[in-house]
C-alpha cells in the first residue's frame, strides 16, 4: 500500500472542504478524483502533496506518517492545473530545476542533469523545444513540460490537478489517452483530479467520487458505472432516468434506469411497457439519442444503437413503446 | 490607405498634436529652462556654483539619505507586498491602506508628525532630551522623514504584479524540493524584478527630491542639514538663480539618467520581457 489517508478533515473559515476523508492507494495504481467543483477533491490532493495542511486526520506515505514530513521530503509530484511553469526559464530550466535545487551533495553533475532533461524531453516527445519559453507552446505542450518536470525529480507519487481541465476538447481526447499509455510504462502510483466523468472513465484504473468533502464511492470504472452507491453517483456519471412507483409490498420507491437500458419498439412487448411520444431524436454520434415524452407526461431519455434506429426507422413525433430491460439503481423511500 | 479602424487624418494629427504641445509645454521647456539658466553665467561658472562648498555637502547629504531609505524602502516594500498579496490574513486592508498613509497625506503633515514625536515639546522630547540624543534639525530627521515619504513605493509597485502572478509557482517550485529562499531567489525574484526595478526607480527619484517633509525636519543648517532640493531653495531665494539652476540640473540630470538606465535595461532584456510579459496559461 502506498497512500493512506483516513479521517482527514479540512475547511477553510466556516467551509468543510474535506469531512472525514480516507482512501487508500495501492503501488502503481491510477486514480480519479472524481467530483463536482467544490466537493474537495482539489484539497484533497493538495493535503496528499503536503500544500495543505488537514485540521485531522491521518496520512501515510508506505507506512509512514506523512505530516510532519516537509513537502520535499514527500517525494511527490505535482502537476498544477494551470501547469505553473516558471515563466522567466526555458522548457529545458524548468525541468532541471527540480535537480538543480537539491542540497549539494544530492545535486547530480550538470552533464548528468543535461542528460536527464534531455531523456525527459524525448520521452515527452518534445525534444525540440528545450530552449523555447513557456509562453511560445501551446497549452497541451506546457502539460506534458509540467509533466516532465514533475517526474525529473523521480517521485514515488504522482498527482495531477485537472491535468486536462484547460484544454480544448481534441487535445483533452488525445493527451488523456496518452496519459493512460505513460502510465502504463512507467507505472508510478498517480492520482489525477477531474470533475469530467468521461475522463475519469476512460483513463482510470479506480474512481473516487467525492460530494460535499466526503467520499460517495470508490471503485473500477465498471463497478461506479453500473453499481453505483448512491444516487449522486448515479447522476454524476451519466444520466438516468427517475420512475417514482410502488414495490409489491407497497412501499413507495424510486427506479433509476439509464438510457441505454431500453428496449425500443412500435408495438406494446407487455406489461413494463411505456407508451411515449418521440420529441427530438439526435442521431450524430456512436448511439442515437432519443427525447420522449410518456403518457403520463414525464420525459424520458433513451439510448439506441445506430442498427436498432435503422431498423426501426423511427420518425420525430411518433408513438413508440419503450421497455427497461435492465434497473441500475433501486431507492426505497423510508 | 485608410480602413474602419483607422481615424480620419483630422483626427490623428490633432490628437498627436495635443499630446505633443502637452509635452513641450510641460517636460521639455520647463526642463530647457533648468538647463539654460544653469549655463547662463557660461560652462565655469556652473561649475564653480556646483563645487560650492554647501552645495556639496547638500549633494552628499541627499546621496547618503537615498542610500539609506532605497534599501530599506526595498527590503520593506519586498516583505510587505510578499505577505499582502500571497497570504490571507486579519488586518490585510489595513495594512494596504497604511501603507499609502505617506501618499495621501501632505509631505508637510508627515515632516509634522516627526516634529511632534520627536521635537523638544514633542512625545519623545523628554525622554530624549534626558538621554543627550537629538533627531529633528539633524541628518537623522532627514533619513527618517525620506524613510516615511518613500516607503509606499516599492510596494505599490510589486503588489499588483505578485497578485497577478499568484502563487502557484512558489507552489512548484517547493514540491519540487526548493527551499523558501531557494524559491524566492530563483521563482519570485525573476518574475518581479521588473516591477522591482521601477519601484526602486521611483523610490530613489522621490527619496532625492523629496522637500516638504525633510524641509519641516531640517531646520535648514548650511553645511549640515540641508539636501539637494532644500539647499536650491535657499540659493533661489538668496537671488542667485544661475547656483540654484545649476542644482536644479543635477536633480534633472537624475531623473534622466534613471529614464536612460531604464530603456537600456529594457532594450537588453527585451526578448525575456516578451516572453515574461505574457502569461504562462
Amino acid at each position: 500500500m502506498s497512500i493512506e489517508v483516513s479521517q482527514i478533515v479540512k475547511t477553510f473559515g466556516s467551509f468543510k472542504a474535506l469531512d472525514g476523508v480516507s482512501l487508500s492507494v495501492e503501488t502503481g495504481e491510477l486514480i480519479a478524483l472524481l467530483g463536482p467543483s467544490g466537493s474537495g477533491k482539489t484539497t484533497l490532493l493538495r493535503i496528499i502533496a503536503g500544500l495543505e495542511t488537514p485540521d485531522s486526520g491521518e496520512i501515510l506515505f508506505y507506512g509512514e506518517d506523512a505530516r510532519d514530513k516537509k513537502i520535499k521530503d514527500r517525494q511527490v509530484g505535482f502537476v498544477f492545473q494551470h501547469y505553473a511553469l516558471f515563466r522567466h526559464m526555458t522548457v529545458f530550466d524548468n525541468i532541471a530545476f527540480g535537480l538543480r535545487v537539491k542540497p549539494k551533495h544530492m545535486r547530480p553533475s550538470e552533464t548528468r542533469i543535461k542528460e536527464k532533461v534531455n531523456e525527459l524531453l524525448k520521452l515527452i516527445q518534445l525534444d525540440w523545444v528545450g530552449n523555447r519559453y513557456p509562453s511560445q507552446l501551446s497549452g497541451g505542450q506546457r502539460q506534458r513540460i509540467a509533466l516532465a518536470r514533475a517526474l525529473a525529480i523521480e517521485p514515488k507519487v504522482l498527482l495531477l490537478d485537472e491535468p486536462f481541465g484547460s484544454l480544448d476538447a481534441q487535445v483533452r481526447k488525445e493527451l488523456r489517452q496518452w496519459l493512460r499509455r505513460f502510465h502504463d510504462d512507467l507505472h508510478i502510483t498517480s492520482l489525477f483530479v477531474t470533475h469530467d466523468q468521461e475522463e475519469a472513465l476512460e483513463v482510470a484504473d479506480r474512481i473516487v467520487v467525492m460530494n460535499k468533502g466526503k467520499v460517495e464511492q470508490v471503485g473500477t470504472p465498471q463497478e461506479v458505472y453500473h453499481k453505483p452507491a448512491s444516487v449522486f453517483v448515479l447522476n454524476f456519471l451519466g444520466n438516468v432516468n427517475l420512475f417514482k412507483g410502488r414495490m409489491v409490498d407497497g412501499k413507495p420507491a424510486n427506479l433509476y434506469i439509464r438510457p441505454h437500458q431500453f428496449d425500443v419498439a412500435r408495438h406494446s412487448q407487455g406489461d413494463n411497457a411505456i407508451k411515449a411520444t418521440i420529441k427530438y431524436m439526435n442521431p450524430a454520434g456512436s448511439s442515437v439519442k432519443l427525447d420522449l415524452l410518456s403518457e403520463s407526461g414525464n420525459s424520458l431519455q433513451v439510448e439506441i444503437t445506430q442498427q436498432e434506429f435503422a431498423k426501426l426507422q423511427l420518425v420525430k413525433g411518433e408513438e413508440v413503446f419503450v421497455c427497461p430491460k435492465d434497473i441500475t439503481f433501486c431507492e426505497y423511500e423510508i | 490607405m485608410s480602413n474602419a479602424r483607422t481615424e480620419p487624418a483630422v483626427v490623428r494629427w490633432s490628437l498627436i498634436g495635443i499630446a505633443l504641445a502637452y509635452l513641450v509645454l510641460f517636460i521639455f521647456m520647463p526642463l530647457f529652462i533648468v538647463f539654460s539658466t544653469a549655463l547662463e553665467k557660461g560652462i565655469a561658472y556652473y561649475f564653480h556654483s556646483l563645487t560650492d562648498v554647501d552645495t556639496i555637502a547638500a549633494i552628499k547629504l541627499t546621496l547618503i539619505t537615498a542610500l539609506i531609505a532605497v534599501p530599506l524602502n526595498l527590503v520593506f516594500g519586498v516583505a510587505a507586498s510578499w505577505v499582502i498579496a500571497k497570504f490571507d490574513f486579519r488586518g490585510k486592508s489595513l495594512l494596504l491602506t497604511l501603507i499609502d498613509v505617506p501618499l495621501s497625506v501632505s509631505p508637510v503633515i508627515s515632516g509634522l508628525i516627526f516634529v511632534l514625536l520627536f521635537g523638544l515639546q514633542g512625545l519623545f522630547g523628554p525622554w530624549l532630551r534626558a538621554h543627550d540624543i537629538k533627531i529633528i534639525f539633524t541628518p537623522i530627521a532627514i533619513v527618517i522623514a525620506t524613510i516615511f515619504v518613500t516607503f509606499p513605493m516599492v510596494a505599490r509597485e510589486l503588489i499588483p504584479v505578485m497578485k497577478a502572478q499568484g502563487s502557484e509557482e512558489e507552489e512548484a517550485a517547493i514540491t519540487l524540493g526548493a527551499s523558501g529562499w531557494k524559491t524566492f531567489w530563483y521563482v519570485t525574484l525573476p518574475n518581479i524584478k521588473w516591477g522591482l526595478l521601477y519601484g526602486i526607480i521611483l523610490c530613489n527619484a522621490r527619496a532625492m527630491g523629496e522637500f516638504g517633509a525633510v524641509s519641516v525636519v531640517s531646520g535648514h543648517i548650511r553645511g549640515l542639514t540641508n539636501t539637494l532640493p532644500l539647499q536650491i531653495e535657499i540659493l533661489y531665494n538668496d537671488y542667485d538663480f544661475t547656483a540654484a539652476f545649476a542644482a536644479a540640473s543635477l536633480l534633472a540630470f537624475l531623473a534622466l539618467f534613471t529614464l536612460v538606465i531604464k530603456t537600456l535595461v529594457e532594450y537588453r532584456y527585451r526578448a525575456e520581457l516578451e516572453a515574461v510579459g505574457k502569461k504562462t496559461h
